[in-house]
Protein backbone atom coordinates (compact mmCIF):
# COMPACT_ATOMS: atom_id res chain seq x y z
CA UNK A 1 0.00 0.00 0.00
CA UNK A 2 1.36 3.66 -0.87
CA UNK A 3 1.31 5.72 2.31
CA UNK A 4 2.13 9.37 1.88
CA UNK A 5 3.01 11.14 5.46
CA UNK A 6 2.03 14.96 6.17
CA UNK A 7 4.59 15.57 8.28
CA UNK A 8 3.15 17.41 11.72
CA UNK A 9 5.53 20.40 12.43
CA UNK A 10 6.44 22.76 15.41
CA UNK A 11 7.78 26.24 14.26
CA UNK A 12 11.12 24.38 11.85
CA UNK A 13 11.23 21.25 13.99
CA UNK A 14 9.72 18.03 13.62
CA UNK A 15 6.55 17.44 16.10
CA UNK A 16 7.27 13.95 17.72
CA UNK A 17 3.55 12.65 16.52
CA UNK A 18 5.02 12.53 13.25
CA UNK A 19 7.06 9.54 14.42
CA UNK A 20 3.78 8.09 15.82
CA UNK A 21 1.97 8.90 12.36
CA UNK A 22 5.04 6.79 10.56
CA UNK A 23 4.80 3.64 13.40
CA UNK A 24 0.80 3.44 12.09
CA UNK A 25 1.84 3.55 8.59
CA UNK A 26 4.53 0.99 9.09
CA UNK A 27 2.20 -1.22 10.94
CA UNK A 28 0.56 -1.71 7.93
CA UNK A 29 3.75 -2.83 5.99
CA UNK A 30 4.05 0.30 4.17
CA UNK A 31 7.45 2.23 3.63
CA UNK A 32 5.77 5.89 3.75
CA UNK A 33 7.07 8.84 2.10
CA UNK A 34 6.95 11.72 4.83
CA UNK A 35 6.08 15.14 2.83
CA UNK A 36 7.31 18.15 4.79
CA UNK A 37 5.67 21.93 4.43
CA UNK A 38 8.01 24.77 3.84
CA UNK A 39 11.24 21.74 4.89
CA UNK A 40 10.35 21.89 8.32
CA UNK A 41 12.13 18.97 10.43
CA UNK A 42 13.39 17.27 6.91
CA UNK A 43 16.05 16.13 8.56
CA UNK A 44 15.05 14.16 11.63
CA UNK A 45 12.21 12.91 9.65
CA UNK A 46 14.70 11.38 7.20
CA UNK A 47 15.86 9.49 10.58
CA UNK A 48 12.53 7.63 11.83
CA UNK A 49 12.97 3.99 11.11
CA UNK A 50 10.87 2.66 8.13
CA UNK A 51 10.48 5.76 6.09
CA UNK A 52 10.60 5.33 2.39
CA UNK A 53 11.42 8.78 1.70
CA UNK A 54 11.58 12.21 2.34
CA UNK A 55 10.55 15.07 0.34
CA UNK A 56 10.55 18.57 1.41
CA UNK A 57 8.29 20.48 -0.03
CA UNK A 58 8.78 24.34 -0.46
CA UNK A 59 7.44 27.26 -1.98
CA UNK A 60 6.12 30.62 -0.66
CA UNK A 61 3.24 30.03 0.38
CA UNK A 62 4.80 28.50 3.70
CA UNK A 63 5.67 31.22 5.20
CA UNK A 64 2.27 31.65 7.07
CA UNK A 65 -0.56 29.10 7.52
CA UNK A 66 -3.45 28.60 4.61
CA UNK A 67 -4.64 25.28 4.40
CA UNK A 68 -5.89 25.78 0.92
CA UNK A 69 -2.21 26.94 -0.16
CA UNK A 70 -0.83 24.28 1.90
CA UNK A 71 -3.09 21.31 0.42
CA UNK A 72 -3.12 22.69 -2.97
CA UNK A 73 1.11 22.59 -3.01
CA UNK A 74 1.28 19.48 -0.31
CA UNK A 75 -1.43 17.37 -2.80
CA UNK A 76 0.72 17.99 -5.67
CA UNK A 77 3.84 16.25 -4.13
CA UNK A 78 2.05 13.31 -3.10
CA UNK A 79 1.75 10.12 -4.63
CA UNK A 80 -1.48 8.21 -5.37
CA UNK A 81 -2.61 6.38 -2.25
CA UNK A 82 -3.53 6.67 1.54
CA UNK A 83 -2.84 10.03 2.89
CA UNK A 84 -2.14 9.90 6.51
CA UNK A 85 -1.55 13.07 8.85
CA UNK A 86 -2.16 13.92 12.34
CA UNK A 87 -5.18 15.03 13.78
CA UNK A 88 -3.98 18.59 14.72
CA UNK A 89 -6.42 22.26 14.04
CA UNK A 90 -3.48 21.80 11.07
CA UNK A 91 -3.40 18.34 10.19
CA UNK A 92 -7.33 18.04 9.98
CA UNK A 93 -7.61 21.08 7.77
CA UNK A 94 -4.75 20.49 5.48
CA UNK A 95 -5.80 16.55 5.21
CA UNK A 96 -9.67 17.24 4.90
CA UNK A 97 -8.73 19.36 1.98
CA UNK A 98 -6.66 17.35 -0.13
CA UNK A 99 -9.53 14.73 0.06
CA UNK A 100 -11.60 16.68 -1.36
CA UNK A 101 -8.99 17.91 -4.01
CA UNK A 102 -9.03 14.36 -4.58
CA UNK A 103 -12.30 13.71 -4.42
CA UNK A 104 -11.60 10.89 -1.89
CA UNK A 105 -13.17 10.43 1.78
CA UNK A 106 -11.36 11.66 4.85
CA UNK A 107 -11.60 10.18 8.15
CA UNK A 108 -10.57 12.10 11.11
CA UNK A 109 -9.08 11.43 14.77
CA UNK A 110 -8.56 7.46 14.31
CA UNK A 111 -7.86 5.37 17.16
CA UNK A 112 -7.07 2.26 15.72
CA UNK A 113 -6.26 0.97 11.90
CA UNK A 114 -5.85 -1.97 10.06
CA UNK A 115 -5.38 -3.68 6.54
CA UNK A 116 -8.31 -2.91 4.34
CA UNK A 117 -8.16 0.11 5.70
CA UNK A 118 -10.78 -0.75 8.89
CA UNK A 119 -10.75 2.56 10.94
CA UNK A 120 -12.12 3.31 14.06
CA UNK A 121 -12.40 7.03 15.47
CA UNK A 122 -14.39 8.28 18.52
CA UNK A 123 -18.02 9.92 18.02
CA UNK A 124 -20.18 12.17 20.34
CA UNK A 125 -16.91 13.49 21.84
CA UNK A 126 -15.75 9.71 22.82
CA UNK A 127 -18.95 8.37 24.16
CA UNK A 128 -19.32 6.07 21.32
CA UNK A 129 -16.41 4.26 18.66
CA UNK A 130 -17.33 4.14 14.93
CA UNK A 131 -15.64 1.50 12.75
CA UNK A 132 -15.59 2.26 8.88
CA UNK A 133 -14.06 0.57 6.10
CA UNK A 134 -12.43 2.47 3.13
CA UNK A 135 -11.98 0.08 -0.02
CA UNK A 136 -9.99 2.47 -2.24
CA UNK A 137 -7.48 5.48 -1.88
CA UNK A 138 -8.71 7.68 1.34
CA UNK A 139 -7.11 10.30 3.79
CA UNK A 140 -6.97 9.93 7.70
CA UNK A 141 -5.70 11.85 10.31
CA UNK A 142 -4.42 9.59 13.49
CA UNK A 143 -4.96 11.06 17.15
CA UNK A 144 -1.72 11.62 19.20
CA UNK A 145 -0.08 9.65 21.80
CA UNK A 146 -2.56 6.87 20.46
CA UNK A 147 -0.13 4.99 18.39
CA UNK A 148 3.52 3.20 19.20
CA UNK A 149 6.06 5.51 17.55
CA UNK A 150 8.71 4.24 15.32
CA UNK A 151 12.15 4.38 16.94
CA UNK A 152 15.04 5.98 14.96
CA UNK A 153 18.04 5.09 13.27
CA UNK A 154 16.65 5.42 9.63
CA UNK A 155 18.18 7.63 6.83
CA UNK A 156 15.78 7.62 4.20
CA UNK A 157 16.95 9.65 1.47
CA UNK A 158 15.44 12.93 1.22
CA UNK A 159 14.93 15.21 -2.31
CA UNK A 160 13.38 18.78 -2.38
CA UNK A 161 10.63 19.86 -4.75
CA UNK A 162 9.19 23.26 -5.23
CA UNK A 163 5.58 23.93 -5.08
CA UNK A 164 2.97 26.78 -5.18
CA UNK A 165 -0.33 27.13 -3.66
CA UNK A 166 -2.38 30.81 -3.91
CA UNK A 167 -2.26 32.30 -0.13
CA UNK A 168 -5.20 33.96 0.37
CA UNK A 169 -5.17 34.34 4.24
CA UNK A 170 -3.25 37.69 5.26
CA UNK A 171 -1.41 38.00 8.68
CA UNK A 172 -2.35 41.53 10.05
CA UNK A 173 -1.31 41.08 13.58
CA UNK A 174 0.36 38.56 15.96
CA UNK A 175 -0.37 38.45 19.59
CA UNK A 176 1.85 36.52 21.54
CA UNK A 177 0.06 34.74 24.46
CA UNK A 178 0.13 36.48 28.28
CA UNK A 179 2.72 34.18 28.84
CA UNK A 180 5.48 31.48 27.47
CA UNK A 181 3.30 28.39 28.99
CA UNK A 182 2.87 25.01 27.51
CA UNK A 183 -0.11 24.67 25.47
CA UNK A 184 -2.47 21.71 27.12
CA UNK A 185 -2.74 20.29 22.92
CA UNK A 186 1.34 19.79 23.43
CA UNK A 187 2.07 18.65 26.74
CA UNK A 188 2.41 14.90 27.93
CA UNK A 189 1.25 16.04 31.23
CA UNK A 190 -1.66 18.74 32.43
CA UNK A 191 -2.84 19.86 35.41
CA UNK A 192 -6.02 21.48 35.19
CA UNK A 193 -8.37 23.85 37.82
CA UNK A 194 -11.48 24.17 38.14
CA UNK A 195 -14.60 26.54 40.04
CA UNK A 196 -13.01 24.50 43.08
CA UNK A 197 -9.78 26.45 43.26
CA UNK A 198 -11.82 29.61 44.64
CA UNK A 199 -10.26 32.09 42.53
CA UNK A 200 -7.87 32.43 39.44
CA UNK A 201 -4.71 33.43 41.93
CA UNK A 202 -4.90 30.02 43.44
CA UNK A 203 -3.88 28.76 40.04
CA UNK A 204 -0.49 30.28 40.76
CA UNK A 205 -0.11 26.93 43.10
CA UNK A 206 -1.05 24.58 39.82
CA UNK A 207 1.47 26.93 37.44
CA UNK A 208 4.68 26.21 40.42
CA UNK A 209 3.73 22.58 39.80
CA UNK A 210 3.69 22.69 36.31
CA UNK A 211 7.14 23.78 35.99
CA UNK A 212 8.62 21.44 38.17
CA UNK A 213 6.60 18.59 36.06
CA UNK A 214 7.15 20.27 32.57
CA UNK A 215 3.69 20.11 32.39
CA UNK A 216 0.59 22.25 31.46
CA UNK A 217 -1.82 24.16 33.12
CA UNK A 218 -6.02 23.45 31.71
CA UNK A 219 -8.91 24.56 33.29
CA UNK A 220 -12.62 24.05 33.23
CA UNK A 221 -15.19 25.86 31.69
CA UNK A 222 -16.46 27.20 34.60
CA UNK A 223 -13.23 28.73 35.66
CA UNK A 224 -12.61 30.01 32.61
CA UNK A 225 -16.20 31.51 31.92
CA UNK A 226 -16.06 32.37 35.94
CA UNK A 227 -12.67 34.15 35.96
CA UNK A 228 -10.98 36.37 33.08
CA UNK A 229 -7.76 35.42 34.17
CA UNK A 230 -7.71 32.27 32.88
CA UNK A 231 -8.14 32.71 28.89
CA UNK A 232 -10.10 29.97 27.17
CA UNK A 233 -7.31 28.42 24.99
CA UNK A 234 -6.89 26.50 28.78
CA UNK A 235 -10.33 25.14 28.40
CA UNK A 236 -10.38 21.24 28.28
CA UNK A 237 -13.64 19.79 27.07
CA UNK A 238 -16.82 19.36 24.85
CA UNK A 239 -16.23 23.50 24.01
CA UNK A 240 -12.60 23.15 25.03
CA UNK A 241 -9.40 21.36 23.67
CA UNK A 242 -9.75 17.66 23.45
CA UNK A 243 -6.38 16.21 25.22
CA UNK A 244 -4.76 12.55 25.09
CA UNK A 245 -1.70 13.04 27.41
CA UNK A 246 -0.02 10.42 30.06
CA UNK A 247 -1.07 12.15 32.76
CA UNK A 248 -3.62 14.32 33.46
CA UNK A 249 -4.46 15.80 37.14
CA UNK A 250 -7.61 17.64 37.53
CA UNK A 251 -8.04 19.75 41.27
CA UNK A 252 -11.53 20.78 42.33
CA UNK A 253 -12.94 19.53 39.04
CA UNK A 254 -16.44 18.16 39.68
CA UNK A 255 -15.85 16.02 36.22
CA UNK A 256 -19.20 17.16 34.30
CA UNK A 257 -19.59 15.04 31.04
CA UNK A 258 -18.50 17.56 28.84
CA UNK A 259 -15.49 17.83 30.89
CA UNK A 260 -14.57 14.35 30.46
CA UNK A 261 -15.07 14.29 27.50
CA UNK A 262 -12.01 16.29 26.57
CA UNK A 263 -9.46 14.54 28.97
CA UNK A 264 -11.10 10.82 30.02
CA UNK A 265 -8.90 9.22 26.81
CA UNK A 266 -5.75 10.51 29.33
CA UNK A 267 -3.79 7.39 30.11
CA UNK A 268 -3.88 7.89 33.59
CA UNK A 269 -6.06 10.24 35.45
CA UNK A 270 -5.57 11.73 38.81
CA UNK A 271 -8.59 13.55 41.27
CA UNK A 272 -8.19 15.55 43.88
CA UNK A 273 -11.43 16.71 44.92
CA UNK A 274 -12.87 17.34 48.77
CA UNK A 275 -16.34 15.58 47.17
CA UNK A 276 -16.06 11.84 47.71
CA UNK A 277 -19.26 12.02 45.65
CA UNK A 278 -17.81 13.86 42.76
CA UNK A 279 -17.86 12.18 39.00
CA UNK A 280 -14.73 13.08 38.18
CA UNK A 281 -13.69 9.49 40.47
CA UNK A 282 -15.45 7.76 38.67
CA UNK A 283 -13.02 8.48 35.62
CA UNK A 284 -9.68 8.33 37.97
CA UNK A 285 -7.08 6.18 38.13
CA UNK A 286 -6.11 7.51 41.41
CA UNK A 287 -9.05 10.00 43.04
CA UNK A 288 -7.59 11.99 46.24
CA UNK A 289 -10.40 12.84 48.33
CA UNK A 290 -9.04 16.05 50.20
CA UNK A 291 -9.28 19.80 49.50
CA UNK A 292 -6.48 21.20 47.13
CA UNK A 293 -4.98 23.36 49.75
CA UNK A 294 -3.92 20.68 51.61
CA UNK A 295 -3.25 18.23 49.06
CA UNK A 296 -1.41 20.13 46.67
CA UNK A 297 1.70 21.29 49.25
CA UNK A 298 2.30 17.51 49.55
CA UNK A 299 2.39 16.99 46.16
CA UNK A 300 5.14 19.67 45.40
CA UNK A 301 7.27 18.29 47.75
CA UNK A 302 6.63 14.42 46.98
CA UNK A 303 7.21 15.28 43.31
CA UNK A 304 10.63 17.34 43.94
CA UNK A 305 11.97 14.29 46.06
CA UNK A 306 11.55 11.34 43.09
CA UNK A 307 12.71 14.81 39.99
CA UNK B 1 -23.57 44.23 1.81
CA UNK B 2 -22.65 40.11 2.62
CA UNK B 3 -24.20 37.09 2.29
CA UNK B 4 -23.57 34.86 4.88
CA UNK B 5 -24.36 30.86 5.05
CA UNK B 6 -24.33 29.01 8.47
CA UNK B 7 -24.39 25.60 8.60
CA UNK B 8 -25.98 24.57 11.45
CA UNK B 9 -26.21 20.96 12.62
CA UNK B 10 -28.71 19.07 14.66
CA UNK B 11 -26.77 16.63 17.59
CA UNK B 12 -27.96 15.23 21.14
CA UNK B 13 -27.65 17.47 24.02
CA UNK B 14 -24.40 16.99 25.40
CA UNK B 15 -25.39 15.99 28.69
CA UNK B 16 -27.28 12.95 26.16
CA UNK B 17 -26.12 9.45 27.37
CA UNK B 18 -25.21 7.75 24.34
CA UNK B 19 -26.57 3.65 23.92
CA UNK B 20 -24.97 1.48 21.36
CA UNK B 21 -28.32 -0.88 20.50
CA UNK B 22 -27.12 -3.84 17.96
CA UNK B 23 -24.13 -2.43 16.48
CA UNK B 24 -25.63 1.42 16.15
CA UNK B 25 -26.21 4.73 18.26
CA UNK B 26 -29.89 4.50 19.30
CA UNK B 27 -31.41 7.98 18.59
CA UNK B 28 -34.70 7.03 19.73
CA UNK B 29 -33.24 7.17 23.38
CA UNK B 30 -32.00 10.37 22.81
CA UNK B 31 -34.90 12.89 24.49
CA UNK B 32 -33.17 16.37 23.36
CA UNK B 33 -31.70 17.55 20.64
CA UNK B 34 -29.32 20.91 20.00
CA UNK B 35 -27.87 22.77 17.62
CA UNK B 36 -23.99 21.99 17.69
CA UNK B 37 -22.19 23.92 20.55
CA UNK B 38 -19.70 25.71 17.84
CA UNK B 39 -22.67 26.27 14.89
CA UNK B 40 -24.02 28.70 17.75
CA UNK B 41 -20.77 30.76 17.42
CA UNK B 42 -20.71 30.63 13.81
CA UNK B 43 -24.56 31.72 13.78
CA UNK B 44 -24.12 35.16 16.02
CA UNK B 45 -20.79 36.41 14.27
CA UNK B 46 -22.98 35.63 11.00
CA UNK B 47 -26.38 37.69 12.45
CA UNK B 48 -23.35 40.47 13.87
CA UNK B 49 -21.60 41.11 10.58
CA UNK B 50 -24.89 41.12 8.50
CA UNK B 51 -26.06 43.73 10.61
CA UNK B 52 -22.74 45.68 10.52
CA UNK B 53 -22.54 45.85 6.75
CA UNK B 54 -26.23 45.04 5.46
CA UNK B 55 -26.41 41.52 3.78
CA UNK B 56 -28.54 38.74 5.17
CA UNK B 57 -27.97 34.82 6.27
CA UNK B 58 -28.97 31.85 5.32
CA UNK B 59 -29.17 29.04 7.44
CA UNK B 60 -28.70 25.78 6.16
CA UNK B 61 -28.89 22.36 8.22
CA UNK B 62 -28.54 18.71 6.58
CA UNK B 63 -30.73 16.08 8.43
CA UNK B 64 -33.79 14.31 9.18
CA UNK B 65 -37.34 16.51 9.65
CA UNK B 66 -36.48 17.01 13.22
CA UNK B 67 -33.36 19.24 12.26
CA UNK B 68 -36.19 22.23 11.45
CA UNK B 69 -35.80 22.85 14.70
CA UNK B 70 -32.29 24.46 14.16
CA UNK B 71 -33.78 26.31 11.57
CA UNK B 72 -36.58 27.63 13.56
CA UNK B 73 -34.48 28.43 15.91
CA UNK B 74 -32.70 30.58 13.67
CA UNK B 75 -36.13 31.97 12.39
CA UNK B 76 -36.48 32.97 15.56
CA UNK B 77 -33.98 35.14 15.43
CA UNK B 78 -34.57 36.65 12.59
CA UNK B 79 -33.37 34.83 9.75
CA UNK B 80 -35.94 34.62 6.65
CA UNK B 81 -34.28 31.88 4.30
CA UNK B 82 -33.98 28.47 6.42
CA UNK B 83 -33.10 25.17 3.75
CA UNK B 84 -33.00 21.89 5.13
CA UNK B 85 -31.00 19.42 2.86
CA UNK B 86 -32.80 15.97 3.23
CA UNK B 87 -30.77 12.28 2.08
CA UNK B 88 -31.78 8.85 2.61
CA UNK B 89 -29.59 7.01 4.51
CA UNK B 90 -28.54 10.67 5.73
CA UNK B 91 -26.64 9.12 8.76
CA UNK B 92 -24.23 7.17 6.83
CA UNK B 93 -23.15 9.83 4.56
CA UNK B 94 -19.54 10.02 3.90
CA UNK B 95 -17.55 13.16 4.51
CA UNK B 96 -17.82 13.22 0.67
CA UNK B 97 -21.11 13.22 0.38
CA UNK B 98 -21.70 15.87 3.28
CA UNK B 99 -19.65 18.60 2.25
CA UNK B 100 -21.08 17.93 -1.45
CA UNK B 101 -24.65 18.49 -0.55
CA UNK B 102 -23.83 21.34 1.26
CA UNK B 103 -21.68 22.92 -1.19
CA UNK B 104 -24.48 22.93 -3.38
CA UNK B 105 -26.81 24.62 -0.90
CA UNK B 106 -24.75 27.42 -0.02
CA UNK B 107 -23.98 28.09 -4.08
CA UNK B 108 -27.58 27.73 -4.49
CA UNK B 109 -28.42 30.07 -1.73
CA UNK B 110 -25.52 32.74 -3.40
CA UNK B 111 -23.42 33.21 -0.57
CA UNK B 112 -19.87 34.24 -0.73
CA UNK B 113 -19.21 33.22 3.11
CA UNK B 114 -19.92 30.48 4.94
CA UNK B 115 -20.04 30.34 8.74
CA UNK B 116 -19.44 26.94 10.41
CA UNK B 117 -18.37 25.20 13.72
CA UNK B 118 -15.38 24.11 14.12
CA UNK B 119 -16.45 20.63 14.06
CA UNK B 120 -19.81 18.71 15.05
CA UNK B 121 -20.48 17.50 18.53
CA UNK B 122 -21.38 13.93 16.99
CA UNK B 123 -19.31 13.38 14.32
CA UNK B 124 -16.18 15.41 15.69
CA UNK B 125 -14.29 15.49 12.27
CA UNK B 126 -13.65 19.40 11.55
CA UNK B 127 -13.87 18.09 7.83
CA UNK B 128 -16.38 19.95 6.51
CA UNK B 129 -15.35 23.54 6.30
CA UNK B 130 -12.31 23.32 4.64
CA UNK B 131 -13.94 20.08 2.76
CA UNK B 132 -16.77 22.74 1.33
CA UNK B 133 -13.71 25.70 1.00
CA UNK B 134 -12.08 22.98 -1.55
CA UNK B 135 -15.11 22.24 -3.38
CA UNK B 136 -16.04 26.29 -3.56
CA UNK B 137 -12.44 27.40 -4.47
CA UNK B 138 -12.45 29.42 -1.24
CA UNK B 139 -10.27 30.28 1.19
CA UNK B 140 -11.11 28.42 4.86
CA UNK B 141 -9.72 30.28 7.96
CA UNK B 142 -10.08 27.28 10.89
CA UNK B 143 -10.71 27.41 14.54
CA UNK B 144 -11.75 30.80 14.99
CA UNK B 145 -12.03 32.29 18.33
CA UNK B 146 -13.02 35.67 17.68
CA UNK B 147 -14.29 38.25 14.98
CA UNK B 148 -14.59 41.73 14.10
CA UNK B 149 -16.35 42.24 10.85
CA UNK B 150 -17.18 39.56 7.96
CA UNK B 151 -13.48 39.11 6.55
CA UNK B 152 -11.81 40.29 9.85
CA UNK B 153 -10.67 37.05 12.21
CA UNK B 154 -9.10 35.77 15.50
CA UNK B 155 -7.12 32.38 15.15
CA UNK B 156 -4.92 30.40 17.87
CA UNK B 157 -1.15 30.36 16.40
CA UNK B 158 1.66 28.11 18.23
CA UNK B 159 2.70 30.93 19.90
CA UNK B 160 -0.25 32.94 21.16
CA UNK B 161 -2.66 33.90 18.30
CA UNK B 162 -3.27 36.18 14.85
CA UNK B 163 -5.40 38.49 13.85
CA UNK B 164 -5.96 37.48 9.60
CA UNK B 165 -8.11 38.70 6.66
CA UNK B 166 -9.77 36.89 4.38
CA UNK B 167 -11.33 37.56 0.92
CA UNK B 168 -14.43 36.34 -0.46
CA UNK B 169 -15.26 33.73 -1.08
CA UNK B 170 -13.94 32.26 2.19
CA UNK B 171 -15.19 29.66 4.88
CA UNK B 172 -14.72 29.98 8.03
CA UNK B 173 -14.87 27.66 11.22
CA UNK B 174 -15.76 28.49 14.27
CA UNK B 175 -14.88 27.64 18.20
CA UNK B 176 -15.85 29.51 21.22
CA UNK B 177 -15.77 32.67 21.15
CA UNK B 178 -16.53 35.59 23.67
CA UNK B 179 -19.81 36.92 22.38
CA UNK B 180 -22.62 36.20 24.14
CA UNK B 181 -25.61 33.85 22.32
CA UNK B 182 -28.76 36.19 21.89
CA UNK B 183 -31.97 34.47 22.55
CA UNK B 184 -35.47 34.82 21.54
CA UNK B 185 -38.13 37.68 22.14
CA UNK B 186 -41.41 36.63 22.02
CA UNK B 187 -41.75 38.01 19.28
CA UNK B 188 -38.89 35.92 17.17
CA UNK B 189 -40.91 33.12 18.68
CA UNK B 190 -44.09 33.99 16.84
CA UNK B 191 -42.48 34.58 13.36
CA UNK B 192 -40.29 31.06 14.01
CA UNK B 193 -43.99 29.31 13.92
CA UNK B 194 -45.29 30.66 10.45
CA UNK B 195 -41.19 30.69 8.96
CA UNK B 196 -40.97 28.94 6.03
CA UNK B 197 -38.64 26.06 5.42
CA UNK B 198 -37.48 24.64 1.69
CA UNK B 199 -36.66 21.19 1.68
CA UNK B 200 -33.83 20.23 -1.22
CA UNK B 201 -32.59 17.18 -2.20
CA UNK B 202 -28.50 16.38 -1.29
CA UNK B 203 -27.69 15.16 -5.16
CA UNK B 204 -24.78 13.43 -4.46
CA UNK B 205 -22.62 10.03 -5.34
CA UNK B 206 -22.86 6.65 -4.15
CA UNK B 207 -20.14 6.72 -0.87
CA UNK B 208 -16.77 5.20 -0.61
CA UNK B 209 -16.80 4.04 2.74
CA UNK B 210 -18.78 0.71 4.47
CA UNK B 211 -20.39 1.71 7.56
CA UNK B 212 -19.24 -1.30 9.82
CA UNK B 213 -21.21 -0.28 12.98
CA UNK B 214 -20.54 1.53 16.60
CA UNK B 215 -19.82 0.34 19.94
CA UNK B 216 -19.11 1.80 23.42
CA UNK B 217 -15.70 3.30 24.03
CA UNK B 218 -13.61 0.63 26.34
CA UNK B 219 -14.03 0.75 29.87
CA UNK B 220 -11.43 1.73 31.68
CA UNK B 221 -10.99 -0.31 34.83
CA UNK B 222 -12.35 1.06 38.04
CA UNK B 223 -9.40 3.53 39.76
CA UNK B 224 -8.74 3.58 43.08
CA UNK B 225 -9.63 6.43 45.57
CA UNK B 226 -7.71 7.53 48.83
CA UNK B 227 -9.07 9.64 51.52
CA UNK B 228 -7.55 12.43 53.04
CA UNK B 229 -4.58 14.82 51.85
CA UNK B 230 -2.34 11.96 53.79
CA UNK B 231 -2.80 9.68 50.81
CA UNK B 232 -0.49 11.95 48.36
CA UNK B 233 2.78 10.22 48.84
CA UNK B 234 1.12 7.15 47.93
CA UNK B 235 -0.09 8.25 44.74
CA UNK B 236 3.09 9.69 43.74
CA UNK B 237 4.93 6.51 44.30
CA UNK B 238 2.07 4.57 42.39
CA UNK B 239 2.30 7.22 39.15
CA UNK B 240 6.43 6.75 39.22
CA UNK B 241 6.46 2.69 40.00
CA UNK B 242 2.78 1.69 38.89
CA UNK B 243 1.39 3.72 35.79
CA UNK B 244 5.30 5.13 35.28
CA UNK B 245 4.36 8.49 34.31
CA UNK B 246 6.61 10.32 36.77
C1 LIG C 1 -22.71 22.83 25.63
C2 LIG C 1 -21.82 22.76 26.82
C3 LIG C 1 -20.45 22.68 26.63
C4 LIG C 1 -19.58 22.61 27.73
N1 LIG C 1 -18.24 22.51 27.51
C5 LIG C 1 -17.40 22.36 28.56
C6 LIG C 1 -15.99 22.21 28.37
O1 LIG C 1 -15.47 22.26 27.25
N2 LIG C 1 -15.21 22.04 29.45
C7 LIG C 1 -15.71 22.01 30.73
O2 LIG C 1 -14.93 21.83 31.67
N3 LIG C 1 -17.03 22.17 30.94
C8 LIG C 1 -17.88 22.36 29.89
N4 LIG C 1 -19.21 22.57 30.13
C9 LIG C 1 -19.63 22.85 31.52
C10 LIG C 1 -19.84 21.64 32.38
O3 LIG C 1 -21.16 21.18 32.25
C11 LIG C 1 -19.60 22.01 33.88
O4 LIG C 1 -20.44 23.08 34.22
C12 LIG C 1 -18.16 22.42 34.19
O5 LIG C 1 -17.26 21.47 33.67
C13 LIG C 1 -17.98 22.52 35.69
O6 LIG C 1 -16.68 22.99 36.01
P1 LIG C 1 -16.02 22.67 37.41
O7 LIG C 1 -15.92 21.20 37.57
O8 LIG C 1 -14.77 23.46 37.49
O9 LIG C 1 -17.02 23.34 38.45
P2 LIG C 1 -18.04 22.71 39.47
O10 LIG C 1 -18.96 21.76 38.81
O11 LIG C 1 -18.58 23.84 40.22
O12 LIG C 1 -17.12 21.81 40.40
C14 LIG C 1 -16.20 22.30 41.33
C15 LIG C 1 -15.63 21.12 42.06
O13 LIG C 1 -14.62 21.56 42.94
C16 LIG C 1 -14.72 20.84 44.18
N5 LIG C 1 -14.11 21.67 45.21
C17 LIG C 1 -14.58 22.81 45.75
N6 LIG C 1 -13.71 23.32 46.64
C18 LIG C 1 -12.63 22.48 46.65
C19 LIG C 1 -11.41 22.48 47.36
N7 LIG C 1 -11.09 23.45 48.21
N8 LIG C 1 -10.56 21.46 47.13
C20 LIG C 1 -10.86 20.47 46.26
N9 LIG C 1 -12.01 20.43 45.56
C21 LIG C 1 -12.89 21.43 45.75
C22 LIG C 1 -16.17 20.59 44.38
O14 LIG C 1 -16.38 19.44 45.18
C23 LIG C 1 -16.66 20.37 42.93
O15 LIG C 1 -16.64 19.00 42.59
C24 LIG C 1 -20.09 22.64 29.04
C25 LIG C 1 -21.47 22.73 29.24
C26 LIG C 1 -22.33 22.78 28.15
C27 LIG C 1 -23.81 22.86 28.40
N1 LIG D 1 -25.46 17.64 8.56
C1 LIG D 1 -25.01 18.89 8.74
N2 LIG D 1 -25.87 19.92 8.70
C2 LIG D 1 -25.45 21.19 8.88
N3 LIG D 1 -24.17 21.52 9.11
C3 LIG D 1 -23.26 20.53 9.16
C4 LIG D 1 -23.62 19.17 8.97
N4 LIG D 1 -22.50 18.42 9.09
C5 LIG D 1 -21.48 19.28 9.35
N5 LIG D 1 -21.94 20.55 9.39
C6 LIG D 1 -21.17 21.79 9.70
O1 LIG D 1 -19.79 21.48 9.65
C7 LIG D 1 -19.18 21.63 10.94
C8 LIG D 1 -18.11 20.59 11.14
O2 LIG D 1 -18.67 19.30 11.11
P1 LIG D 1 -17.79 17.98 11.11
O3 LIG D 1 -16.93 18.01 9.90
O4 LIG D 1 -18.79 16.86 11.09
O5 LIG D 1 -17.00 17.99 12.39
C9 LIG D 1 -20.35 21.55 11.91
O6 LIG D 1 -20.03 22.22 13.12
C10 LIG D 1 -21.45 22.25 11.11
O7 LIG D 1 -21.32 23.66 11.14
Amino acid sequence: MDITIIAETQGDNLHPVTSQLVGAATSLGASPTVLCAGGAGADAAAGIAGVGKVLSVVGDCFSTFDGGAWATALDAAAGAGVIIGAASAQGRDVVARIAARRGIPVVQDVVAISQGLTMTHPIYSGKAMQEVTVGGDCAVTLRSNTFPPAGDGGSAESATVQQSGDVKIAVQEAIAKASARLDVSDADIIISGGRGMGNPDNFEHLYALSEKLGAAVGASRAAVDTWDEIPHSMQVGQTGKTVNPSLYIAVGISGAIQHLAGMRTSKYIVAINKDPEAPIFKVADYGIVSTWEEALPILGDEIAKIL
Amino acid sequence: MVEIAVLLKQVPDTNAKIVVVNGRVDESAIASWVTSPYDEYAFEAALQHTEAAGGSVTAITLGPERADKVLKDAAALGVTKLVRIWQDEWQDLDSTQVQSALANAVKAAGAELVYCGKQSADRNQGSTGPGIAEILGAACVTEVSDSYSAGSYLRPTASGSEKVTVSSPAVVTFTKTQHELRRPNVRGIMMAKRAQIEVVGGDVNASQVNFNGHSSPAQKPAGKTYQGSDSVPEVVGLLRDEAKVL
